[in-house]
């Protein structure tokens, strides 16, 4: 064990100094802004380490889980839109709430057939049935509801409160989201649930870029406020340029690291306790877990959910701090690649590992085109030097890199460092001890 | 009349078209599947990469003053799937074949795919830039219009000329798959171990040679439909990206491992994506004035930005109701 | 001259042997057949012999050549077949498919083997269209038994060939091997039913805990009180 604590200490405190180097090279506004971004990311992939690491759940969609986090700060922390609220705007969503509320009766109620005795062909009918007429009554409600929201108000606006409850509610709409598609999904095989979860990410990726009257879509919000002084605050005090930065992004990074603290010390805890080693135990052998009368099922959605929460406020983060929100930023390669690559290169079921991995990576990714263009300019360069012309478009091609060093970084440590960096400790010898086992 | 041409031009060709470009990615999933045991979510930039090999060749190719009665893409097209199998049986070597000796398990080998996929992307980008780019620069795209001079129709039933190929060239390919898995030993061998890998290995069936055939299938049916992709559309890095899923989908729904599933979920899942974005209220239209008022004029299932998402739709569908497929694939 | 003589083998998964020093020694001739309790090593000694897992230590000499840890791929083509206990057939492949894949590594025309087969099979020549995964236990032993001798084998390896089959089939399963012992093939089989086997077995060979316990001909292994008191049961 302390030779994993060694090995952790020693790459944190690289890691460290590292991040020193980059502030060296590339000034300190933009080091402190790739800090807050590698701790949001961090968070994200704790909450991935909770679901594959401690659940063995392959999660493929966790994009959907970060786009929903962004959605929830927007829409709370944005201020209000007076124009949505004084047109029927309001009122129409309400018929629409009501419609879909209808529907899901509808279907709950159908669900509950066999009970009255309906079962076989004519259950499944009349759930398809059911299926059909509250999709029809919902689009019913929803079509011209969109189509008025987009032409007098553009979108609904947000609801003007703190920015902080905004991650919260970034947290708890992800919950809600990967409680329904656990429910729905979680009982697949490993490599279908992946397929599943890409599917899902992207139908709500779909949803999100084209619910205009909600999210504003492709026309994107902005500002989105800061929950601490931003650098213009600053700058009106008299403080000077580039110092206004750091002074904001320090102070946002403050508070992004307590909450990855908080996250670490709460995930810890729950790690080593009683919950822990049961989870630990349905993830390497479900069979034996549920014969000891486990419920495999909702232990799993237990921590699907857990892991969303976490995914939900670092989507919230990012979207505050870049204050906006565009769901066509969102690429799967972006979002969700990354964090799995952060996670297994890290270390997938030791949580210090995975936010070593989340910084460790997220820097990777983003030096990758700096360090690049670098080197185009100077192959560009010496190839015009011997008359072949310079490389063309040097600037998005770098950028480019970046998706070639990820693949290239996830296949080396699938062959060389399975484990991850900072792999899992095995308590075996512990939880033999204590069952007087030999 | 016309609105019937319509719906046979938006719908049926277009799904035809789609279905093939499904269907042939999707054989080469399902023969992964079923041989190598797991998802091959390279595939998509298997594809991407055959459709660029192509774009290379044709461009020497007219560059040294080639002509041809096809479009030069299609003719280039048997070197550029030669090229892309060797490339698959090289990806398959140096990524795949290390961590099988290791005994991965298939999530790592799905893992490993997707770190192939970026790869791919990356240097295709990187190499390419990231713009468009046509087949039809230096030689126009044929569209043929079938006048259909009947029933008060003034409208022309319209198909491409890369469109025809396409299908021609999957029914062609669908044909000589099948007569190769079902009467050559070679085909009957990697049937064989698709059913049961260790019985094939102690019949004494050279597995390795089976998996290495498989990965120049694979190549070389994803460099064909990603060119027919590209000619057909157009090309750029990713191209392929939003594709992998349907193929996913279709592979899934035919049952892994059943190349005739695949084909079959491949029109599927074609024919799904064009009727549900079609405006079924376009046929109502000559009836226009015997309908009541409330009949909308929009009768879409989903909106045409949802059409990525049908294939989803079907994908998750079979997934919880029926998971071994149609033809009740592998599903271990 | 030995067929096949496995000398002091030591053999098993990962780092725990389960065969720990194995002799055995079949001719042409022989019907050989391997009894022993559950665990003893009986199924790991086919498998080690047939390259399905690692042979530590020890020699492996078929008609006169090493071939401790090759592979099947090599073994089949120099006469050597493996009839599996489970999943022994392709069952998504017609009978006759399942047969020509036995036939895989011939480069002949091995339409006689096929009638041979079907003939030694009566009922699988009906069936011969059918996917062998319809076919019921007796039938699919059959097949299996069938695909491994399309390869025109000089020894045959059957691990528990009587496993779950009704005692009408187990008869007539015994009933085969000895015939195509007659044949000129060698035999040496795995089996649970210990008395039914050795009764119509050359040599017999028991084994306990991955090693040799008590080797002879079927009958004197039958006869021995020790060999019944420590496992034939009575």
């Amino acid at each position: 064990m302390s030779l994993i604590v060694k090995r952790a200490v020693f790459l944190y405190s690289a890691l460290f100094i590292l991040i020193i180097g980059v502030g060296l090279v590339l000034g300190a506004p933009f080091t402190v802004r790739l800090c807050v971004e590698a701790a949001a990311y961090s968070l994200i992939a704790l909450g991935l380490n909770i679901q594959w690491g401690y659940g063995g759940l392959f999660n493929f969609g966790l994009m959907g889980f970060v786009m929903v986090g962004g959605f929830a700060v927007t829409f709370i922390s944005t201020p209000l839109n007076m124009e949505f609220w004084n047109s029927d705007g309001p009122f129409m969503l309400l018929k629409v709430i009501i419609a879909a509320m209808f529907g899901a009766a509808l279907i709950i109620g159908a669900n509950k057939l066999p009970r009255f005795g309906i079962r076989g062909k004519a259950f499944r009918a009349a759930q398809i049935f059911a299926w059909i007429t509250a999709y029809i009554i919902y689009r019913s409600q929803i079509d011209p509801a969109a189509s008025y929201i987009e032409k007098t108000s553009t979108f609904v606006g947000g609801l003007g409160l703190p920015v902080v409850f905004g991650w919260v509610f970034g947290g708890f709409l992800a919950a809600l989201v990967a409680y329904i598609i656990g429910k729905i999904c979680l009982g697949l095989r490993t490599d279908y649930l992946a397929i599943a979860t890409i599917g899902v990410s992207e139908i709500i990726r779909a949803l999100i870029k084209n619910m205009d009257w909600l999210t504003k879509g492709t026309l994107t919000v902005s500002p989105i406020p800061w929950p601490v002084p931003k650098p213009q605050d600053f700058q009106a005090m008299g403080v000077e340029n580039s110092l206004s930065f750091i002074l904001a992004r320090a102070s946002f990074l403050v508070l992004v690291v307590l909450v990855v603290l908080l996250a670490l010390y709460l995930v810890q805890k729950a790690y080593g306790g009683a919950w822990g080693r049961m989870m630990r135990a349905i993830r390497d052998n479900h069979i034996a877990a549920s014969s000891m009368g486990k419920n495999v099922k909702s232990r799993q959605i237990e921590i699907f959910v857990l892991g969303a929460v976490l995914m939900g406020v670092g989507g919230a983060i990012l979207t505050s701090f870049a204050q906006i929100f565009d769901p066509g930023g969102y690429q799967p390669i972006n979002h969700t690649f990354i964090i799995w690559v952060m996670v297994i290169v890290g270390g997938a079921g030791n949580n210090y590992g995975a936010v070593f991995g989340g910084i460790f990576i997220y820097i990777i990714w983003v030096m990758s085109e700096p360090v690049s263009q670098m080197l185009f300019i100077n192959l560009s360069a010496f190839s015009d030097g011997f008359g072949w012309g310079a490389i063309p478009d040097i600037e998005s091609r770098s950028l480019q890199m970046r998706v070639f060093v990820l693949g290239l970084v996830i296949t080396l440590a699938l062959r060389y460092a399975p484990k991850g960096l900072i792999p899992e400790v095995i308590h075996q010898q512990k939880d033999e001890d204590k069952a007087g086992i030999k | 009349m016309n609105e019937l041409i319509f719906f046979f031009n938006k719908v049926i060709i277009s799904g035809a078209v789609l279905g093939s470009i499904y269907a042939l990615g999707a054989i080469g999933i399902t023969l992964i599947f079923g041989i190598l045991r797991f998802a091959h979510f390279a595939h998509g930039d298997m594809m991407t990469m055959g459709a660029f090999i192509t774009f290379l060749l044709a461009g020497a190719a007219t560059a040294f003053g080639f002509t041809a009665p096809l479009p030069m893409g299609f003719m280039v097209l048997p070197i550029a799937m030669i090229i892309a199998a060797i490339f698959a049986l090289g990806i398959d070597k140096g990524f795949y074949a290390p961590l099988r000796a290791r005994g991965a398990k298939p999530v790592t080998l799905l893992i490993a795919s997707i770190g192939v996929t970026l790869m791919i992307q990356g240097l295709i980008r990187l190499i390419f830039g990231v713009k468009s780019r046509s087949f039809f620069v230096s030689e126009p795209k044929n569209i043929f219009r079938i006048d259909v001079p009947f029933f008060g129709a003034t409208r022309p039933i319209s198909i491409t000329e890369p469109q025809i190929l396409m299908i021609l060239v999957t029914i062609i390919t669908v044909i000589a798959l099948h007569f190769f898995l079902t009467k050559s030993k070679f085909g009957k061998a990697m049937r064989a171990m698709a059913d049961n890998a260790d019985l094939a290995q102690v019949s004494g069936i050279n597995t390795k040679l089976v998996i290495r055939v498989t990965w120049i299938i694979a190549g070389a049916l994803a460099a064909m439909a990603g060119t027919m992709l590209a000619l057909d559309v157009t090309l750029k890095p990713d191209l392929a990206f939003n594709i992998v899923l349907p193929i996913f989908a279709a592979a899934i729904v035919g049952g892994l491992g059943h190349a005739w599933g695949a084909i079959a979920g491949g029109f599927l899942v074609g024919f799904a994506e064009t009727m549900a974005v079609f405006n079924w209220a376009i046929l109502l239209r000559p009836f226009r004035e015997n309908l009541p008022l409330w009949v909308p004029h929009d009768l879409s299932i989903v909106p045409t930005e949802y059409k990525l998402t049908v294939a989803f739709v079907i994908l998750i569908i079979v997934l919880l109701i029926k998971p071994t497929g149609i033809f009740k694939g592998a599903s271990t | 001259m030995a067929l096949i003589d496995v000398k002091n083998i030591v053999a098993g998964y990962g780092n725990a042997p389960i065969l720990k020093g194995l002799d055995i020694s079949i001719k042409k001739s022989d019907i050989g057949v391997i009894v022993g309790p559950n665990g003893a090593g009986k199924s790991t000694a086919l498998k080690a012999i047939f390259g399905l897992l690692k042979t530590t230590s020890g020699e492996i000499i078929f008609n006169g050549q090493e071939i401790k840890n090759s592979l099947p791929d090599k073994l089949v083509p120099m006469g050597l077949s493996f009839v599996p206990q489970e999943k022994n057939v392709f069952t998504s492949l017609s009978v006759n498919e399942n047969l020509e894949m036995g036939a895989f590594i011939r480069k002949d025309d091995f339409s006689d083997t096929l009638d041979e087969i079907y003939e030694m099979f009566p009922p699988l020549k009906e069936k011969r269209n059918q996917h062998a995964g319809e076919l019921s236990g007796g039938q699919r032993q059959m097949v299996a038994m069938g695909r491994a001798l399309m390869s025109k084998p000089s020894l045959l390896m059957l691990d528990e060939p009587s496993a779950g089959l009704s005692p009408r089939y187990v008869i007539e399963i015994f009933e085969q091997i000895k015939k195509v012992n007659a044949s000129g093939v060698g035999i040496l089989m795995v089996e649970q039913n210990a008395k039914q086997a050795l009764a119509f077995a050359s040599k017999g060979f028991v084994l306990a805990q991955g090693k040799n316990s008590f080797t002879g001909s079927g009958q004197e292994l039958l006869n021995d009180e020790e060999v019944a008191k420590s496992f034939l049961g009575g």
